[in-house]
């Protein structure tokens, strides 16, 4: 026999078994996977941003695929429509989670907030926040660094150049909580989208005295109560010299808007006189 | 051959302006802003209203806890204000501002020039340790290295660790800074009796003062002051930075490594900075407790660098104008050296107890070099005192890859900057190593919680 | 009023030691052989540096500039200088010029900016050129000139064989070899690697600034002899012969391509030397120190996973 043909016989055998063995194994340990979780999975985002509470998409689609109830599960990240098709895929109701959307509790932009020191290091919040109170006078407010923007997987944050403060783009953002999480300050807060997009917030975190809060910051809420008393709903409270809007109380009148005196209360809705933020 | 320390470390240069410089007293001031939070561990808790009267000494906050201090007022005066007001790092704190009137003032002065003995020396002899310790627990002393680690904590060992041998430490490997240096000439009976006093309490028979030996005079002072105590030792060692870390100061001395995760008792020592020492005497012997400290107010363009003994909550710009005022061409204010000292946003902020120095450095020092790429030099690597892997470490934690920032062992990290100081590329390497330590530090204690 | 402050993390001092201080501490300590093989070499030797020089920088900047568009791109750190330098030190003195342009090419455009620029590499860039050029033009890379006969020859050199070539063919015995002239690099070789005396010279400078530590190249050589005398056969012949010399002290010492702990470094030597010797002995080549760099360098991310310093307080007591 020629060589070629001893080669020929040798790997061609080797292939053949090899292909055998492959295929024994596949059958023996063939592991029987829903098929609904494919199709969930395909339904996310496949960030893996963690939001849901789960490892990541995969995991979450086996829990909805083996879940009794919707309830607790809920991908912010796929938005309502998706989870009404993933609903119709296991055969359950989706949850009502509200759809909800990052807010920036600062407006500490240049022009209100000088800067009153340098900082010489690697652009992280979480760095800077350990050092010192910032590059301004005011130890609560945004530091401008950015860790929110590289947080959020969906691309919904970037950095103002004017203002140095991050814009939340409320089309893209998922409500997933990354940048709240990833921001020192804790400045970055969760609510609810409001009905048409609308919302009114206090865009401060300021806790000092009134005074001193206007010392570092032009448009700091300095605590002084107004907007609490031309709330009809009894939305807003304030504590620690810093007025709060419940959203689940806020009926959207926008009274307070026009009476904060620093121009602190934020709204999505374009008002005269007023600052119109995103 | 000199002892010294066997794992990495580095050699900054000294730059120091004020080396046997005499103490210089800083006058009172009419104002102090005292903080409660002055030492590692609980907040002291503050009951003074506006309007109290204090005198010079007196508990002004009794210790949070048990890993806490208690804080004493540092002139007589009245509480003008119970308020927040910002630390030097720009963050609002809790604090007393006093003030005191003329008559105040001149009170101070009276009792501070007729300043008795609290105790006579057989008094002192006579005591035992737990009364030691009492003494120092009251008086809300703390490590004034630096660190400020609540003194009696350290003096009362865990269950089932014994302290055999006291180490002292006065090595001062911090560029710049010469207070402990300062007060060793200038204190030396009163640091050899602080060390006799602190082996008491500890109840070891045996203590090494380990000095660096770029101080020689204080060497040559403290060996001769010494002598008639068989059981105190004066070491001279190499002079290598980070000396003066408490691991890397039992190596250097005793050579004894502290084990990974451990306390420094689990070799059987105990460290003391020399600065405790002092206090110590002075709250045993006088009965006063620790309400002023000496701080190296330095810097290449300061007008009168030099070692201040001031009152502890005084205001650190009242300070830095006696020493001259902050010169024209600062660009950075550090509170303690250059290699650990935390940069400061602003000066209008009380001094504390670890306030160990005030250093000025010209804008040309105060930015950093442009970062290069990691060359993989392996500099960082053989000079890190931990024999940890700060490229790796840091790289990790950039990237947030925590558990692996762990496995490196993280938490090991002592923070004395040798990565980032010997680094070629200028790299902000101890940067992300303290974010990673914090960041792994939180993630292991919700662990511990579960 | 005090003036505006900067806040950054402690450490607030730096050494001063920069990325281009260590890349010129070790172009100076390259500088005794380089006039050793312009001695040697004559204007061959100098034709050659210069063009690898020019070559290396010019395809460093270009990248730089135009591919990566870093707008800064610069050569004062010095990297491209040493990397052409050392790649002109692994070649003949007489080879073409355009075959060193293709060995600059290759040295910096594939071995180091392909896998990012400075600090990225895995390889050592200037052995990949060398390597590259050892390949593919096998000819004009082992005819290498006799030293002093050619001062003023460049590519028509009157050649010979090294050291190394004479004896894997058995035309000299290794007690025939003048170890003094081996010393002085009075040989034909690369026209970098001869000068064993003035390397030694560059090494012990390097060792005295303390940008390499000893670790490497005692490993390297010390390995190297060990197994020769193992073997039976001359230690100094071997030590003597070929790019040894160079490669241990220079070519493995470079900071991006070795180990980072002194333990994994010790390693890294080690296999350095037995893979040069196993080439030497049993390999097809005379000489196999590139070769074993270049293998050396592709476990260091093995070896930097899996020796590890001796942390502080974790002694094995075992």
């Amino acid at each position: 026999m020629s060589p070629i043909i001893i080669a020929i016989l040798i790997l061609g055998g080797i292939g053949i078994l090899s292909a055998l063995i492959l295929f024994i194994v596949s059958k023996r340990f063939y592991v029987k996977e829903d098929p609904r979780i494919e199709q969930i999975e395909a339904l996310l985002p496949g960030a893996n941003c963690g939001s849901c509470g789960r490892s990541g998409c995969h995991d979450f689609a086996c829990a909805c695929a083996s879940a009794d109830s919707l309830d607790n599960l809920m991908c912010p990240g796929a938005g309502e429509e998706a989870m009404g098709k993933i609903a119709e895929i296991v055969g359950l109701t989706a949850s009502a989670a509200k759809p909800m959307v990052a807010v920036l509790r600062c407006n500490g932009a240049c022009e209100n907030r000088p800067v009153t020191s340098n900082y010489d290091g690697p652009r992280s919040c979480a760095i800077l926040s350990s050092l010192s109170a910032g590059t301004t006078d005011c130890p609560y407010g945004c530091l401008g660094c950015g860790d929110c923007v590289a947080a959020c997987r969906f691309g919904a944050l970037h950095m103002d150049p004017v203002t140095g403060l991050p814009v939340v783009d409320a089309e893209k953002c998922t409500g997933c909580g990354a940048c709240a999480k990833a921001c020192p300050r804790h400045i970055i807060e969760l609510r609810a989208k409001g009905p048409k997009g609308l919302r009114v917030w206090v865009a401060c975190a300021n806790k000092d005295r009134g005074a001193q809060a206007r010392k570092e910051c032009s448009a700091a809420c300095i605590g002084c109560g107004k907007c609490l008393k031309v709330c009809p709903f009894e939305a807003i409270t304030v504590a620690d010299n810093l007025a709060y809007i419940d959203f689940e109380k806020c009926r959207l009148c926008h009274k307070c808007v026009a009476e904060c005196p620093t121009k602190a209360i934020h709204t999505t809705r374009i008002v005269k006189e007023t600052k119109v933020t995103e | 051959m000199l002892h010294t320390f066997r794992k990495g470390g580095v050699h900054p240069p000294e730059s120091k302006l004020t080396a046997s410089d005499k103490i210089i007293f800083v006058e009172l001031p009419r104002e102090v802003v005292i903080t409660f939070a002055q030492h590692i561990g609980a907040p002291a808790k503050c009951e003074l209203k506006k309007g109290d009267h204090v005198d010079r000494g007196d508990l002004i906050a009794a210790a949070g806890g048990f890993v806490s201090a208690n804080v004493h007022a540092s002139i007589s005066g009245t509480v003008t204000k119970v308020d927040k007001y910002k630390t030097a790092f720009g963050i609002p704190v809790d604090t007393v501002t006093i003030t005191a009137t003329d008559e105040d003032h001149l009170h101070d002065l009276d009792a501070m020039a007729a300043m008795k003995p609290l105790r006579s020396d057989e008094e002192i002899a006579a005591l035992d340790s737990k009364e030691l310790v009492a003494i120092i627990d009251a008086a809300g002393i703390v490590g004034l290295g630096g660190a400020t680690f609540p003194t009696k904590v350290k003096l009362s060992p865990p269950p089932g660790s014994k302290a055999e041998v006291l180490i002292i430490n006065a090595v001062e490997c911090e560029p710049y800074l010469t207070n402990d240096h300062a007060l060793m000439l200038e204190h030396s009976d009163e640091i050899i009796a602080g060390v006799r006093m602190l082996m008491k309490a500890a109840g070891v028979d045996r203590a090494i003062i380990g000095i660096e030996a770029n101080k020689g005079n204080a060497i040559e002072l403290l060996t001769r002051k010494a002598a008639f105590d068989s059981r105190i030792e004066v070491m001279g060692l190499k002079v290598k930075y980070p000396q003066g870390g408490e691991k890397q100061l039992i190596d250097a001395t005793i050579g004894k490594e502290v084990p990974s995760g451990a306390l420094p008792i689990a070799t059987g020592a105990i460290v003391q900075n020399v600065a405790t020492a002092y206090a110590v005497y002075e709250a045993v012997k006088f009965g006063k407790p620790l309400i002023e400290r000496v701080v190296t107010v330095t810097g290449p363009s300061v007008e009168r660098p030099g070692n201040y003994r001031a009152a502890i909550g005084m205001n650190i710009k009242a300070l830095i104008d006696v020493a001259g005022g902050v010169p024209a061409d600062t660009g950075k204010i550090i509170l303690g050296g250059p290699m650990m000292g935390k940069s400061v946003v602003q000066i209008d902020a009380p001094t504390v107890k670890g306030t160990s120095g005030i250093l000025m450095l010209p804008e040309k020092d105060s930015v950093r070099r442009k970062v290069e790429p990691c060359i993989r030099c392996a500099a960082c690597v053989s000079a890190c005192p931990m024999g940890l892997e700060p490229y790796l470490i840091s790289t990790l934690s950039r990237l947030g890859r925590w558990d692996e920032v762990e496995k490196a062992k993280v938490m090991n990290c002592i923070e004395c900057g040798c990565c980032s100081f010997t680094c070629p590329s200028s790299r902000p390497i101890l940067d992300y190593i303290r974010l990673g330590k914090t960041t792994v530090g939180g993630i292991i204690r919700a662990r511990q919680q579960k | 009023m005090t003036p505006m402050l900067t806040v950054s993390a402690s450490p607030h001092v730096h050494t001063g030691r920069t990325v281009s201080t260590c890349m010129w501490h070790v172009i100076i300590a390259l500088l005794p052989a380089l006039a050793c093989s312009l001695w040697f070499f004559g204007v061959g030797a100098l034709i050659v540096t210069v063009t690898a020089l020019l070559g290396c920088m010019a395809v460093e900047y270009a990248v730089n500039r135009w591919m990566f568009g870093n707008k800064d791109a610069t050569l004062a750190n010095g990297s491209a200088i040493l990397t052409g330098l050392l790649l002109a030190f692994n070649l003949p003195s007489n080879l073409p010029v355009w075959i060193v342009l293709i060995g600059c090419v290759v040295a910096i455009g594939i071995g180091k900016m392909a896998f990012g620029g400075l600090g990225c590499n895995i390889w050592n860039p200037a052995l990949v050129g060398r390597v590259f050029l050892l390949i593919s033009f096998p000819v004009q890379m082992t005819s290498w000139p006799v030293p002093l006969e050619n001062a003023w020859r460049y590519t028509d050199a009157t050649t010979g064989a090294t050291t190394l070539g004479m004896l894997k063919l058995g035309e000299i015995q290794a007690a025939d070899v003048n170890l003094a002239n081996q010393a002085i690099g009075y040989m034909g070789g690369s026209l970098g690697e001869v000068a064993a005396v003035a390397l030694l010279i560059g090494f012990v400078y390097l060792l005295c600034v303390k940008v390499i530590t000893w670790h490497i190249p005692v490993a390297v050589l010390g390995t190297v002899a060990l197994f020769t005398l193992c073997l039976g056969d001359n230690v100094a012949v071997e030590l003597l012969s070929g790019g040894l010399i160079l490669g241990a002290c220079f070519m493995a010492t470079d900071y991006v391509t070795s180990p980072m702990s002194h333990k994994g470094m010790i390693l890294f030597g080690v296999l350095i030397g037995v893979i040069t010797i196993v080439i030497r002995k049993w390999g097809a080549y005379p000489e196999g120190v590139s070769f074993a760099i270049l293998l050396a360098n592709s476990v260091v991310p093995l070896i930097d996973r899996y020796i590890k310093p001796r942390r502080f307080g974790e002694r094995s007591k075992k």
